[in-house]
């Protein structure tokens, strides 16, 4: 009682401030709890597709058949223990600031993302843009761990993968390209409200784009088979060498994950309808399966980082030399050339471009 | 209210970065203060209603620019020492650049500031109901459409020099030729070869 006579007294501006606090804290929350999951849903998956049975010990809590569910918590618990070590020749703020620095854009950049025809955080104009922006500050975060950590491998770990990320970085961006021209907004509820009706997801006419948009995706957050950064057999780990406990948590795998998340959200949102339902245009206006919601969105999230997985355990890692080359001498062509074609077909009044 | 403390947050943060940049001995530090630099005002920016340069700001300088340079950075083995040297013999120029620059700042701001009416002081952005990018685009687009190609052509210009300039023939080198590699196929590689079995004895 008394703390909605608390709410109630409060400015309307305020309220509206209080209520955007409790659900940023609680997107933020999903997002840790997701990658809480993710971890164990990758060595999960990964075992099951190497034969293998995963973690099958820690119970969640101690509840019966949860077998292997406590996994992340216990892995938490442990990493949070450990003893940071601090390299002797170490530049110790950045050394310390680079987790951080890494960890932000990760987090901030879902605060455009339309969850639901509802919610969204942040509802701005320019929230394509926004997402440009942020996910090309990622690589500060291992630039800077490399440099700080004063050692060889890290140094040489932090440049292959600032270079990797750069160079994708660009064909990502022309990939935006073709879909802001499709949408004619680049405001992310009104990308995902343009792609309603049959045959109306961007992927349909942007198939190249959504494919080479997927695959740079999974080259920017360092994942398999794109992961020379920290390819252990060349330079035992790359960038995160000397990171230990808390700061190897918040430098590697939290920021990876997180990003994992966000691209393969990116992915439906912006190819894929985001939160509309893939029958909708098919069935009727009236059909329960053709609601939009949250649900399909979730939906399309787990088959993109279920693909993310299946990459890992699938193809042996890439060549850095071939990495490069099929980031700049393939990738940015083939974008550029289907913008030019895109560009034709609304010319034209081809596809969904016919009004 | 709000809105007054933000701009004197970020403010104060531009000014301190940019100390920050001049004063710091380490040059990574220097450039790391730099990009907070560019962080601030892109937020002072967005204060403004200017979303559109701000984001641009932190995608382009932040993200591109600042990236490459951080790189070069960390690859100069700098004396600090040494380039301390001079330091006295350039002040008096350096305060006279300092000097010159301040004045053509002072300069602007007094002459916006006699233009101003007192409509364009009200809530600038508000009165506008289309998106900053759209109206951005709109004017880039038509009104200035010539002088924005040109500034293209001119970064490719630039981008086509820099190439010529860093690229030489190297007659000797080892080189992978990856697209012969990619295309290398079964037939290449294998040979399937019948031996006759032994005979029994």
């Amino acid at each position: 009682m008394s703390l909605l006579g608390l709410y109630n007294s409060l400015a309307v501006s305020e309220q509206v401030a209080l209520i955007k606090t409790v659900q940023i804290i609680g997107v933020l929350l999903a997002v840790v709890i997701c990658v809480a999951f993710m971890t164990l849903a990758e060595r999960k998956v990964i075992g099951w597709i190497q034969g293998r049975i995963g973690p099958n010990r820690v119970t969640l809590f101690g509840i019966p058949f949860t077998e292997g569910l406590g996994q992340p918590f216990a892995d938490v618990v442990k990493l949070l223990f450990k003893e940071i070590i601090l390299p002797a020749n170490a530049d110790k703020v950045l050394f310390l600031l680079a987790p951080m620095i890494a960890l932000v854009p990760a987090f901030a950049t879902w605060a455009v993302v339309p969850f639901s025809p509802e919610f969204v955080l942040a509802d701005i104009d320019a929230g394509l843009l926004y997402v440009l922006a942020l996910t090309s500050l990622g690589v500060y975060g291992i630039i800077l761990a490399g440099w700080a950590t004063n050692s060889k491998y890290a140094l040489l770990g932090a440049l292959r993968s600032a270079a990797q990320i750069v160079a994708y970085e660009i064909a990502m961006g022309f990939a935006l390209v073709g879909v802001l021209m499709a949408s004619g907004s680049l405001n992310l509820s009104d990308i995902v409200r343009s792609q309603a009706g049959a045959l109306g997801w961007n992927v349909v006419w942007l198939a190249p784009l959504a494919v080479i948009y997927f695959i740079s995706g999974v080259a920017e957050t360092n994942r398999a088979p794109f992961d020379v950064a920290e390819g252990e057999s060349e330079i035992v780990a790359g960038f995160h060498v000397e990171y230990s406990g808390a700061t190897f948590a918040t430098l590697f795998a939290l920021p990876e994950y997180a990003n994992m998340i966000l691209i393969a959200t990116l992915t439906s949102v912006m190819f894929f309808g985001g939160w509309l339902s893939p029958f909708d245009g098919y069935l009727g206006a009236g059909s329960l399966l053709s609601q939009p919601s949250f649900l399909w969105l979730a939906i399309k999230i787990v088959f993109f980082l279920f693909c993310f997985l299946w990459f890992r355990a699938t193809f042996p890692r890439y060549r850095y030399d071939q990495i490069m080359r099929l980031g700049w001498k393939v990738f940015i062509p083939l974008t550029l050339i289907w913008i030019f074609v895109e560009g034709l077909m609304v010319y034209w009044h081809i596809g969904p471009w016919h009004r | 209210m709000l809105i007054n403390i933000l701009f004197y947050v970020f403010s104060a943060t531009l000014i301190g970065a940019a100390l920050g940049v001049v004063l710091a001995r380490n040059s990574v530090h220097s450039a790391m203060f730099l990009v907070l630099a560019f962080f601030t005002s892109s937020g002072l920016w967005l204060l403004m209603g200017a979303e559109f340069l701000a984001i641009v700001l932190v995608l382009v300088y932040v993200g591109a620019v600042m990236v490459l340079f951080l790189f070069v950075v960390m690859m100069l083995d700098i004396n600090t020492a040494q380039m301390r040297e001079g330091f006295t013999r350039y002040a008096p120029l350096g305060l006279v650049i300092a000097l010159i620059m301040i004045a053509e700042i002072a300069y602007v701001v007094y002459y916006r500031h006699l233009d101003l009416n007192a409509e364009l002081l009200v809530a600038p952005t508000t009165a506008v109901a289309v998106s900053n990018t759209k109206s951005l685009g709109a004017v880039l687009y038509t009104q200035y459409a010539y002088p924005f190609q040109l500034a293209a052509v001119l970064l490719l210009i630039a981008i086509v020099a820099a190439i010529t300039l860093t690229m030489r023939a190297r007659p000797n080198l080892k080189k992978q030729d990856i697209s012969a590699q990619v295309a290398v196929g079964k037939a290449d590689r294998l040979q399937i070869v019948q031996v006759a079995s032994e005979k029994r004895p």
